[in-house]
């Protein structure tokens, strides 16, 4: 089976001199979703800017069988849809159907379609209603949402997820994460969160120093890192 | 959040916001340059044009009292130029000075309340005017909606500390902290506006922002231009004749 995304020995450093990654390779194949742990400063979301071409560094990114390249940037953005850890910056146009409506706009369909797509897409994460509404009067989980619409709008083939449970409440993670769970396509979630990890991937990959240290079953993973709070759980409970 | 309330103004349903934003740039600059070089019978001439501004902002549907107070934050810098008219013995140059600068701010300040950005720089392509400018216009726009939001972050956060940014400033002994507040305030910005972006292109920008809107400039567009032009005009060269 061909990987929809295939990364071999990816290398990056920041203008200040700081390494990011040092040698990754990672595969990721169709209908599957990747949870990528790691300590905060491993590199994790260095490696997955590289996958919509948005840092660029010395190794080989293969996206669909395309090579992440200048020329085939529009086409590899279509078919990875990135969304940001921060909802804010992903929302800026004055209201919510403009703002999913920008990447169908931006990939040359006309206003009738993108339109179209924008308000299916909105359906599909349950924000139809807020179609006229200005963005920065939606809740975390409501802008979570159309930021997500804003992605699924352009039919991308992979979706890769910033830490998409941070800034929300309880219900608004499990709302999200029912939501994600339905959709079919191929996902990479970078995540703090074991219990995201634990409800949506099926494989993990661990992050340390700008390399991939550890990729396995989400438990072994989680088990081998310690990358859990079932220690201080223990201890909560014996004290009570 | 106060940033958005020109985009909000701009988001009405007037029949002035109906208008295409080219016959509404059309308008604007025949109002400029009339204005601009008229000399003679001045005063009733300024009350005319403010009324008929006035006018316009009430068919908008505008807070118009709010739109005048806007507009006046053009009067410090003019202020210095009239300062030194008033210097050089010409009080009366000066007085033409703030008053054609308010109106020119207001009249602009009522185009931008009456069209949303993203149409007023399509209309302003449609015109000639160079991609390079708008695409500038566009990014300060939306980062200057970043540089807002920041502050206001940051005056929160100052204000759970027990502290006033705006009294800092003025405060000689706190200015030091003020200022490096100010410099967080403008890399934190840069790091925001840098997110932004990323997230633009990731969606496919690629230096043209595409509107849903399909301007269309209709036979009622033309009249508001011509309507605009014969009001403008007409009133100028009455009140000169009258003179």
């Amino acid at each position: 089976m061909q990987a929809l995304i295939d990364v071999r020995d990816l290398h990056f450093q920041y203008d200040d001199g700081t390494v990011a990654l040092s040698g990754v390779d990672f595969q990721l194949f169709p209908g599957e979703t990747v949870a990528v742990l790691g300590a905060n400063g491993s590199g994790k979301t260095t490696f997955v800017l590289h996958l919509n071409g948005l840092l660029k560094g010395n190794g080989s990114v293969t996206v669909c069988g395309m090579p992440v390249e200048r020329d085939t940037l529009t086409a590899v953005r279509q078919k990875v849809g990135l969304i940001f850890q921060d909802s804010d910056n992903q929302l800026f146009m004055p209201t919510v159907i403009e703002d999913v409506a920008f990447g169908p706009l931006n990939l040359g369909l006309d206003r009738h379609e993108a339109a179209v797509r924008a308000r299916t897409a909105l359906h599909e994460v349950g924000m139809a209603h807020a179609c006229e509404k200005a963005p920065y009067h939606l809740s975390a989980g409501e802008k979570k949402r159309v930021a997500i619409a804003g992605i699924l709008a352009m039919r991308p083939e992979i979706l890769v997820l910033d830490e998409p449970t941070t800034f929300l409440d309880p219900p608004g993670q499990n709302a999200l994460l029912e939501l994600l769970d339905r959709l079919p396509q191929a996902k990479i979630l970078v995540t703090h969160d074991v219990d995201c990890a634990r409800v949506l991937a099926n494989r993990a990959v661990f992050f340390d120093k700008g390399r991939i240290t550890g990729e396995g079953s989400v438990e072994e993973v989680i088990g081998r890192f310690n990358w859990d709070r079932t220690a201080l759980k223990r201890q909560a409970t014996s004290r009570l | 959040m106060h940033h958005v309330v020109l985009d909000r103004w701009s988001r009405g349903s007037s029949p002035l916001h109906r208008r295409d934003a080219r016959a509404k740039i059309v308008a604007a600059l025949v109002f400029l340059i009339v204005l601009a070089t008229a000399h003679r019978s001045f005063i009733p001439l300024a009350f005319a044009y403010f009324a008929i501004l006035i006018a316009a902002g009430f068919v908008a549907g505008l807070p118009v009292f709010a739109v005048l107070k806007r507009a006046a934050v053009v009067l410090p810098f003019t202020a210095v130029f009239a300062a030194i008219s008033v210097a050089a013995g010409e009080p009366m140059r000066a007085a033409v000075l703030v008053v054609k600068s308010y109106l020119s701010a207001l009249a602009v300040l009522i185009l931008v309340s009456t069209t949303p950005l993203p149409e007023l720089l399509r209309g302003l392509e449609c015109m000639g005017v160079p991609r390079y400018l708008l695409m500038v216009i566009q990014f300060l726009h939306r980062y200057l909606f970043v540089i807002s939001e920041e502050a206001q972050h940051m005056c929160v956060a100052a204000q759970t500390k027990s502290g006033s940014m705006r009294r800092s400033l003025f405060h000689g002994s706190r200015f030091n902290a003020a200022a490096g507040a100010l410099s967080v305030l403008f890399a934190r910005s840069y790091g925001h506006a840098e997110g932004v972006y990323q997230a633009m292109l990731a969606r496919g920008f690629q230096g043209h922002f595409r509107t849903f809107a399909n301007p269309v400039f209709r036979k009622a567009d033309a009249v508001f231009v011509l309507a605009a032009l014969a009001v403008l005009a007409g009133v100028r060269l009455v009140l000169e004749v009258w003179s």
